[in-house]
């Protein structure tokens, strides 16, 4: 159904999207809408930018000013774009295989500058688009196209990696909590400083179909028996919270100075060496 | 008011860059490219533009890209190893018509090579980097004063034509020191990009015929959607059975440059031709020898010319094919393995001989060296 949201935000010429029945990357981008139509943002001071995979086609739906950049370097180019005009939103969509291997360095290096972009990051643990490849998300054991004997390579909490970065907005949302994901989101853009929001999400097509999971409902309903708050977390054991994935805020803090800010105060340095 | 100065060959080139309107540096730090980030770190934030030292030269071009969709006028320096790094995005910035601005300043490689000594064997690699069909264009001045004006040259060619352009020159220019009259601000002739007419209906992209699309500025209402992936005129992906339109999109990217290039791309120095027998091509620091050496064969009483493209890419084969015609034999005087003579072997025919004065050492070429090619091109009877 065609709702006022849909006319205002998506390009109707470029539906329907690309995503296979089931995929989480349509939750993200309807909580993504929601959020930035709740928050009124300027849709025209708000650019989205995004990196290559399943997840990175969410910008060509999205009626914005909107990057679909090159595999791994959404950051790098959203980066560009925030410090040439720091006063417009700069939202980075990505995937896990784009921010968190190919793109892993951009993501760190953000993080550490901690520059005022949102970047929310569509994690189903594999390589969709490619076919089903492991991700540097995916569960140790799992199936994947090119971890046929059981996924070997340990996985990246992607909220720990840009925590412990310097990112002063870390969270973690599911498709099954949509609600609470635009919520975060809601936080993610408003945070002034690197803001990161982990979407756990599905991709029935193949990760589930290789691990067995179901279809999409059964895999969706998976979730309920995963998911941990971080306040439940806190009173878990290390083996209580073992194949459990924790949701909620894990930093949001104003202790850091912003990137822009940052420059702001060299750029006054600079004038004033010239000035005496 | 112009003034003389002296100067290195990258420090011309950054502050003719900022005297272009060049408002945002991303780099990574290179020997022997390093100083004009430097530079730049010092002279932008005064001018309210933007320095940043990115994490590598991924990010440095990514960004470059970025910040020139916003309107600002950008550029990157680095030198071989980094630019190998570029290419990736330094594709995007052709297949989305980005203005913008790279430097390599060449090194002896391949791959970490030899960090502080010269070379010229980035030619190549500056036509054909990154993949897929595209136009490159490609400056390759030949002293500190010519640094500073291709560079202006550079940053015009890059708004007028939409798209990126690249600056090669060796070491040796990079860290020498030469008298140049810098000119007056007033009196640059500096190019903006065109704006778009209006916001209604903006189509970021224009394929039709050779006419380059304003490009409209993120930020500003446009609403523009731009992607890496073969696109229409919208920005929006084309579809792989549009075969057309798979194909107009490369069509353009040739045809804004060739359409253009010998009223206005094109730039070369031919001294001594007209009565030209030995025709010395070469470029950079290289081809100063090579002057020399035409000039003392001249007094020896050798028909020798030089012919030296200041438009690197694309090459001017037509305006070199008519002015070899009478040689009986060209020279290729360069710091490679013959990377130019590729190029001259093109433009000759089956009575023309061709020769290469050529060294790959780290030195640079001397005036008496290519001067010896000369003399025995010369004995050359065709």
């Amino acid at each position: 159904m065609k709702d006022n949201l849909y006319e205002k935000y998506l390009v109707d010429s470029a539906m329907p999207t690309m995503w296979c029945p089931g995929c989480g990357n349509g939750i993200v981008l309807q909580s993504i809408i929601r959020a930035v139509d709740e928050l009124g943002l300027d849709q025209d001071r708000t650019v989205f930018v995004s990196g290559i995979g399943c997840s990175s086609r969410a910008v060509n739906y999205l009626n914005f000013d909107c990057m679909h950049t090159n595999h791994g370097r959404a950051i790098a180019f959203a980066t560009g774009i925030k410090m040439s005009d720091p006063d417009l939103k700069v939202i980075v969509l990505t995937g896990d295989g784009d921010c968190a291997s190919i793109g892993g360095n951009h993501l760190i290096h953000a993080c550490r500058r901690n520059i005022d972009l949102t970047v929310i990051c569509m994690n189903n643990s594999n390589y969709g688009m490619t076919g089903g490849q492991f991700s540097p998300t995916t569960p140790l054991g799992s199936q994947t196209k090119t971890s046929v004997y059981g996924s070997y390579e340990p996985p990246f909490d992607l909220c720990e990696l840009t925590a412990s970065a310097g990112a002063t907005y870390v969270a973690r949302a599911a498709t099954y909590l949509p609600v609470q994901m635009k919520e975060m989101i809601k936080k993610a853009i408003m945070h002034h400083g690197l803001s990161f929001v982990d979407c756990a999400s599905d991709c029935p097509s193949l990760f589930g179909r290789l691990n067995r999971r179901g279809d999409a409902g059964q895999m969706m309903l998976g979730w309920k028996d995963r998911l941990v708050s971080v306040k439940q977390a806190e009173t878990m054991s290390r083996e209580d919270l073992e194949g459990k994935v924790v949701w909620g805020e894990f930093v949001n803090s104003s202790e850091r100075i912003e990137y822009t800010d940052v420059y702001r105060q060299n750029i006054a340095r600079a004038k004033e060496s010239v000035n005496g | 008011m112009s003034s003389y100065q002296i100067m290195t060959g990258n420090e011309a080139c950054a502050r003719a860059a900022i005297a272009s309107g060049m408002r945002f540096f991303a780099g990574y730090p290179i020997t022997p490219a390093t100083e004009i980030a430097e530079l730049c770190s010092e002279l932008l934030p005064q001018v309210d533009g933007v320095f940043m030292q990115m994490e590598d030269e991924l990010a440095s071009m990514g960004a470059v890209i970025g910040a020139s969709v916003t309107g600002k006028k950008a550029m990157t320096a680095t030198s071989g190893p980094g630019f190998s790094l570029m290419q990736e995005n330094l594709g995007y910035a052709h297949m989305n018509e980005i203005p913008c601005v790279i430097v390599d300043v060449m090194r002896k490689g391949p791959s970490g090579g030899s960090a502080t000594l010269p070379a010229q064997a980035d030619i190549m690699q500056t036509k054909w980097g990154t993949h897929g069909d595209f136009r490159s264009l490609v400056l390759a001045p030949n002293s500190v004063e010519e640094i500073y004006h291709e560079t202006i040259r550079a940053f015009n060619l890059a708004e007028k034509y939409r798209q990126p352009v690249i600056m090669i020159y060796d070491a040796v220019l990079a860290h020498m020191s030469e008298k140049i009259l810098v000119p007056d601000p007033e009196e640059l002739e500096i190019i903006d990009r065109a704006k778009p007419e209006s916001r209604e209906n903006y189509l970021p992209f224009h394929y039709d015929d050779s006419k380059v699309q304003p490009l409209g500025s993120f930020g500003q209402g446009y609403r523009i959607h731009l992607s890496g992936l073969t696109h229409d005129e919208t920005g929006f992906p084309v579809s792989n059975q549009n075969t057309t339109g798979l194909q107009i999109l490369i069509h353009h990217l040739f045809d804004k440059i060739d359409d253009n290039y010998d009223e206005d791309i094109k730039k070369y120095e031919a001294y001594c031709c007209d009565d030209a027998d030995v025709l010395v091509v070469s470029i950079g620091i290289t081809s100063r020898s090579a002057k020399s050496a035409v000039r003392q064969a001249r007094a020896m009483g050798i028909k020798a010319g030089l012919f030296r493209p200041i438009t690197m890419w694309p090459f001017p084969h037509k305006d070199f094919s008519r002015i070899n015609l009478h040689a009986k034999a060209v020279v290729t005087a360069e710091m490679n393995n013959g990377q130019l003579n590729q190029v001259a072997i093109e433009d000759i025919d089956r009575s023309q001989k061709l020769y290469v004065k050529n060294l790959y050492d780290g030195n640079q070429i001397r005036d008496v060296d290519i001067l010896n090619t000369i003399i025995e091109a010369n004995k050359y009877e065709g």
